[in-house]
């Protein structure tokens, strides 16, 4: 169990060496190294699992801060969760960075593209492995600044410099609630550390203000990291970095982060279930709205990141109804697709030449068989078609937010024709049908080679069995991942956590297959017989999907109800306050001073006689001065 | 006698510098370094628990009460060893530009770096006065001497604001001197065994405010300091900043808090808010700012805003926060305008619309800038997180609205900051950063130990931590006791 620091040293160590060597390292071997670093701590992770006697272990490396009561120390924590995570994080990282060699083969920078990616595991590990608030802060904070450095990477652009900063601060803006929220429960409980916190609010009653507070704080953070109305702005932005990255950090981990620091704080979300309301109503109103947008956008990472958005909804309603191993199935799940399809996208992106307009691909699929192949059973598995990985999952969350609520059963149900919808609108423009670029691209279309296709291989595979890990009651008594996480879950007094009946349960697979099947069949006439081809141009589209296509100008509004007001405020303080009024009032200080001052020069007249007449005066006036008291 | 030679070292270096014609800056940086050395030795015989310590105390004028009595605690040795250790930097950082009459401008310097040491080591209020304002005058000479155009004026204004706060200050402390018992005492201890009423004490606490407000400076009373930084060479900007400023938070922990509890603890609201004003204010304003030094300077007000305002919070995470932060401010608002000189003098530009691209000729150059930009914007792992973390606590325990507010600071500081790094580092070359150069070993050596510490302080602050963890609470210790308020 001391070998737990070894799994995130090794990406640590990784970094280093490939950012401090990155002149001396020639060809492809950063890219090896890198790759390597992460395998090692793969191998590190699954040498954990298997020795895993099932108790939480604790492993303090050192005292971080201390300071009176607060104490802090740098200590990792193993139990279910966080080797579920590990597991995830240095999996898919693993095949990311080796489908990586060759996406960014030709890349100039190729050795610090490397050294962000491990910087972004060590982080990401730092996160999962901390034992308490402050160190999930520092790989929270961490895996924000890799993604700031990644979106990023190609910094002569401008546009991707600019993606980059929304992407931190908007992080940011959530995380002031974060660190606020970490503060409060150290005022609260005395503690930051998962045990101390977690054995304290054991004993407080459902929805005490301050729980409420705590949570609520907490979750700002979260909508920041996992991109949640009001603060998911940033994450279809962050397309601007490479793919893997895409893949990597905005689809599979980072952005996961939040529904895992709510999983780890399960014992105290259990106790406030008013947030946990909120938390599964901004799941459904984030998963539905970015659904609708992904309808309409032509990007093919934009529809996939849309996609991610709406997909973290999911997982945040699983939250919010108390299913916390539930959200973390689909966690899972999700990273298997979700990687899968952007991955896949990288593949088509890199045979058409950096082209990601849908609107200019088509008939692929011969072109890149092995690409085609694999996206689509990312697309099967996300639409939630059996017995693919995202059916069994989805399908989970839909069961378990019926048994609470049917309003918001409806609108996800909705959101997951939507999603169908979508993801069957791009596979059918990209593969399907007539290539639509040009001669050149045409000319040069090619499947990838295969250090990108066994990683795409790989994932394809997981993303078709990986939903074995959590079947339904219908189909099996043993539903592996709950039995794994039960330890660590405290679930909601006030919520009962029943199981569907089976009967529901047939009805819902069953429905949701025969939803699927017309949904198919209908994008098929629409995008491959018809050819309905959505315009390049802006004039050309309706209203409706002039809107989605703006994604309902939300950039705008926020740009025009804080960034540009905020400014002004700016200009105004300088300008006004600073200058005029403050420095104002120094400045008649200092002209009333050079008054007075020039007038009482009048009196040094030299007149001797004036001095010695003064002198009496004052003597007499102080003698009086002194009766009269 | 250790504190002494510390104390005077400089001072005799000083001397030495003053007709040492061109080899003035190898003597001053060579005198800085040694002092660095002494200072460390007295880090290995300092105890942490063991209260004041070195203290030397001697008669200097007896029938007024006044002695020279010297002596450090965990917070002064902190203070003094940021000193010590920026000391050498800022001189190294100077070697860039060629200064006329050197002599002068190094005798200046070492002779500041006494009085800044004995204002963290008296013990004696009119000591502590004296320098105070030794303190002043080299700094406003460099300044005046060697500053940018618009010197003379800009160099008026702050003359003239810090000589009204320190005046103020001299008719507190006479007063204070003036209720001591039996032949009169300046004396810090009998200061702290004043028993002053409550209106005495609310003329004290506004006039000792004031005179520290300036110096830190606190919003309203900040606008002298944009213009200093902005006006001063380098080296001026680097001591205001790194090392200077932090005269007026120390002279809130041991001149004020201890003296005039009850009148802190009535006022500290106001305080308090006018430190989390100035924190929002100052943030805006440096998001607008277009010229990078002055973007530092107003990004400067914001941050100790918030370690002032950790403070008043009388909290233990508070006070502790705020010496911390001292350091860590001290350290990268030195790194900060470094890489501002840097860029300034290899481009003869501050305007950031006119920079941008640097990245693609000094990669280098722009690694060690986004260290010292990350700490400085609180990444954890980095020395700014500790003391944000600290005192975003301390001040939580006081007011919730106070701490939300000031941790506005937690975003604006990354709009402000990468925004800068962003228009100078990144995109295309500008025609101003063609021909940019990497960093030359001098800078290298002013910037690696920069980074060092931001890591160390980061990573294991626990180091720094300890030094004054006794010292804060001793120092709440004698607040609480003397105000007679429970101390939780």
């Amino acid at each position: 169990m001391q070998l737990i620091w070894l799994v995130p040293a090794f990406p640590l160590i990784g970094f280093l060496v490939t950012s401090f060597g990155q002149k001396r390292l020639g060809g492809i071997s950063a890219g090896i190294l890198a790759s390597s670093s992460v395998f090692a701590s793969f191998i590190c992770s699954l040498y954990l699992f298997f020795t895993f006697k099932g108790e939480a272990q604790t492993v303090q490396l050192f005292n971080w801060i201390q300071s009176g009561s607060l104490s802090i120390p740098f200590s990792f924590l193993l139990d279910q969760l966080s080797l579920l995570m590990l597991l995830i994080v240095t999996g898919i990282g693993t095949l990311i960075h080796i489908y990586s060699i060759g996406y960014m083969k030709s890349d100039q920078a190729f050795a610090r593209f490397f050294s962000y990616l491990n910087l972004f595991v060590f982080f990401m590990l730092l996160l999962v492995l901390g034992s308490n608030y402050v160190v999930l802060f520092a790989g929270w904070e961490g895996v924000g600044l890799c993604s700031y450095l990644l979106i990023g990477f190609w910094f002569k652009n401008h546009d991707f410099n600019k993606a980059a900063n929304k992407a931190f601060i908007m992080n940011r803006i959530g995380d002031l609630g974060f660190l606020l929220g970490i503060i409060l429960m150290f005022i609260t409980f005395g503690s930051v550390s998962y045990d101390k916190v977690f054995d304290a609010a054991k004993l407080v009653e459902d929805n005490q203000p301050v729980i409420i507070a705590i949570t609520m704080l907490l979750f700002i953070g979260a909508m920041g990291k996992s991109a949640q109305i009001p603060l998911y702005t940033w994450l279809p932005d962050a397309m601007a970095g490479p793919t893997p990255v895409s893949a990597l950090i905005h689809a599979a981990t980072m952005v996961t982060a939040g529904i895992y620091m709510v999983v780890r704080s399960n014992v105290l979300y259990s106790i406030a279930p008013a947030t946990l309301s909120f938390i599964a109503i901004i799941g459904t109103l984030t998963a539905l709205f970015a659904a609708t947008i992904a309808m309409k956008q032509t990007d093919i990472k934009k529809v996939l990141a849309y996609s991610t958005v709406s997909q973290l909804g999911y997982m945040f309603v699983a939250l919010g109804v108390g299913a916390y191993s539930t959200a973390m199935f689909h966690v899972t799940t999700h990273a298997f697709f979700k990687a899968l399809l952007f991955l896949a996208a990288g593949s088509v992106i890199h045979a058409v030449g950096g082209e990601q307009d849908i609107r200019k691909m088509g008939g692929l699929k011969k072109k890149l068989p092995i690409t085609f192949a694999v996206f689509m059973i990312g697309t099967l598995a996300i639409s939630g078609i059996p017995p693919l990985a995202g059916f069994f999952s989805k399908d989970e969350i839909l069961a378990k937010v019926s048994m609470q609520s049917p309003i918001l059963f409806y609108v996800l149900a909705f959101t997951s024709v939507l999603t169908a919808m979508y993801m069957f609108r791009l596979l059918f423009l990209t593969f399907y049908g007539g290539f639509r670029g040009s001669k050149e691209q045409a000319h040069h279309l090619h499947e990838s080679p295969s250090v990108m296709t066994w990683p795409l291989v790989l994932l394809a595979v997981l993303s078709t069995v990986g939903g074995f890990m959590g079947m339904p009651t219908v189909f099996s008594e043993q539903h592996l991942l709950h039995n794994f996480l039960a330890p660590i879950i405290s679930s909601p007094a006030g919520l009962l956590i029943s199981e569907p009946s089976h009967l529901f349960e047939w009805m819902l697979m069953g429905s949701s297959v025969f939803l699927l099947a017309i949904i198919i069949v209908w994008s098929y006439r629409r995008y491959v017989s018809r050819e309905a081809i959505p315009s390049l141009h802006e004039t050309d589209m309706s209203l409706l999907t002039k809107v989605l296509y703006n994604k309902y100008y939300i950039d705008e509004l926020y740009s025009a109800v804080f960034v540009k007001p905020l400014r002004a405020f700016g200009s105004f303080f300088q300008k006004y306050i600073d200058k005029a009024f403050l420095d104002g009032i120094i400045g008649g200080v200092n002209k009333g001073v050079v008054l007075g001052s020039q007038t009482v020069r009048l009196i040094q007249t030299g007149n001797i006689g004036f001095y010695i007449f003064a002198m009496v005066f004052g003597i007499i006036a102080i003698l009086l001065f002194n009766l009269l008291l | 006698m250790m504190l002494s030679l510390l104390l005077f070292f400089p001072l005799l270096a000083a001397i030495a510098v003053l007709f040492s014609g061109t080899r003035a800056k190898h003597i001053a940086l060579g005198a800085t370094i040694l002092e660095f050395l002494i200072s460390i030795s007295l880090v290995f015989k300092f105890l942490p628990d063991g209260g004041t310590q070195f203290v030397e105390n001697y008669w200097w004028v007896q029938g007024l009460g006044i002695s020279y009595h010297v002596g450090m605690d965990g917070i002064s040795l902190l203070l003094v060893l940021l000193t010590t250790f920026l000391l050498p930097l800022i001189i190294l950082s100077s070697f860039q530009h060629k200064h006329k009459n050197p002599g002068l401008f190094y005798f200046l310097i070492l002779v500041m770096q006494s009085a800044l040491l004995g204002v963290f080591v008296s013990l004696d209020a009119f000591l502590f006065y004296v320098f105070w304002e030794l303190a002043l005058i080299p700094i406003y000479l460099i300044c005046l001497v060697w500053g940018g155009k618009d010197r003379v004026r800009i160099t008026l204004k702050f003359f003239i604001y810090t000589l009204f706060g320190s005046l103020l200050m001299l008719v507190a402390l006479i007063w204070l001197w003036t209720q001591t018992p039996g032949n009169h005492s300046f004396e810090l201890s009998s200061f702290y065994a004043l028993n002053i009423d409550p209106a005495n004490q609310t003329w004290l606490f506004w006039a000792l405010f004031l005179a520290f407000a300036i110096k830190i400076p606190i919003f309203p009373f900040h606008t002298w300091q944009p213009d200093t930084y902005t006006d001063s060479p380098t080296a001026g900007t680097m001591l205001l900043s790194g090392i200077m400023l932090k005269m007026g938070i120390y002279g809130l922990l041991r001149w004020m808090l201890p003296v005039i509890p009850e009148g802190v603890h009535e006022w500290s609201n106001i305080a308090i808010l006018l430190c989390v004003i100035g924190i929002v204010y100052a943030s805006l304003i440096a998001w607008v700012q277009k010229d990078f030094k002055r973007l530092i300077a107003y990004s400067s007000i914001a941050h100790v805003g918030l370690i002032a305002a950790g403070v008043f919070s009388l909290s233990f995470q508070g006070v502790h926060g705020s010496v911390f932060q001292m350091l860590s401010h001290g350290v990268n608002v030195v790194g900060l305008f470094f890489i501002a000189d840097i860029i300034e003098r290899r481009t003869q530009t501050r305007d950031l619309d006119a920079l941008g691209g640097i990245r693609l000729v000094a990669p280098g150059f722009s690694t060690y800038f986004i260290i010292v930009l990350l700490a400085s914007i609180a990444l954890p792992l980095t020395n700014g997180f500790v003391g944000e973390f600290l005192l975003l606590n301390g001040l939580y325990q006081y007011s919730t609205p106070a701490a939300v507010l000031a941790g506005l600071t937690v975003i604006f500081g990354a709009v402000y900051m990468l925004n800068a790094y962003r228009k100078i580092v990144l995109g295309e070359a500008a025609a101003s950063t063609q021909s940019f150069t990497e960093l030359n070993t001098n800078e290298k050596l002013v910037l690696i130990p920069i980074v060092v510490l931001i890591f160390w302080m980061g990573i294991y602050p626990d180091f720094f931590l300890k030094i004054s963890e006794p010292s804060v609470k001793d120092l709440r210790d004698i607040i609480y006791s003397a105000s007679g308020f429970s101390s939780n």
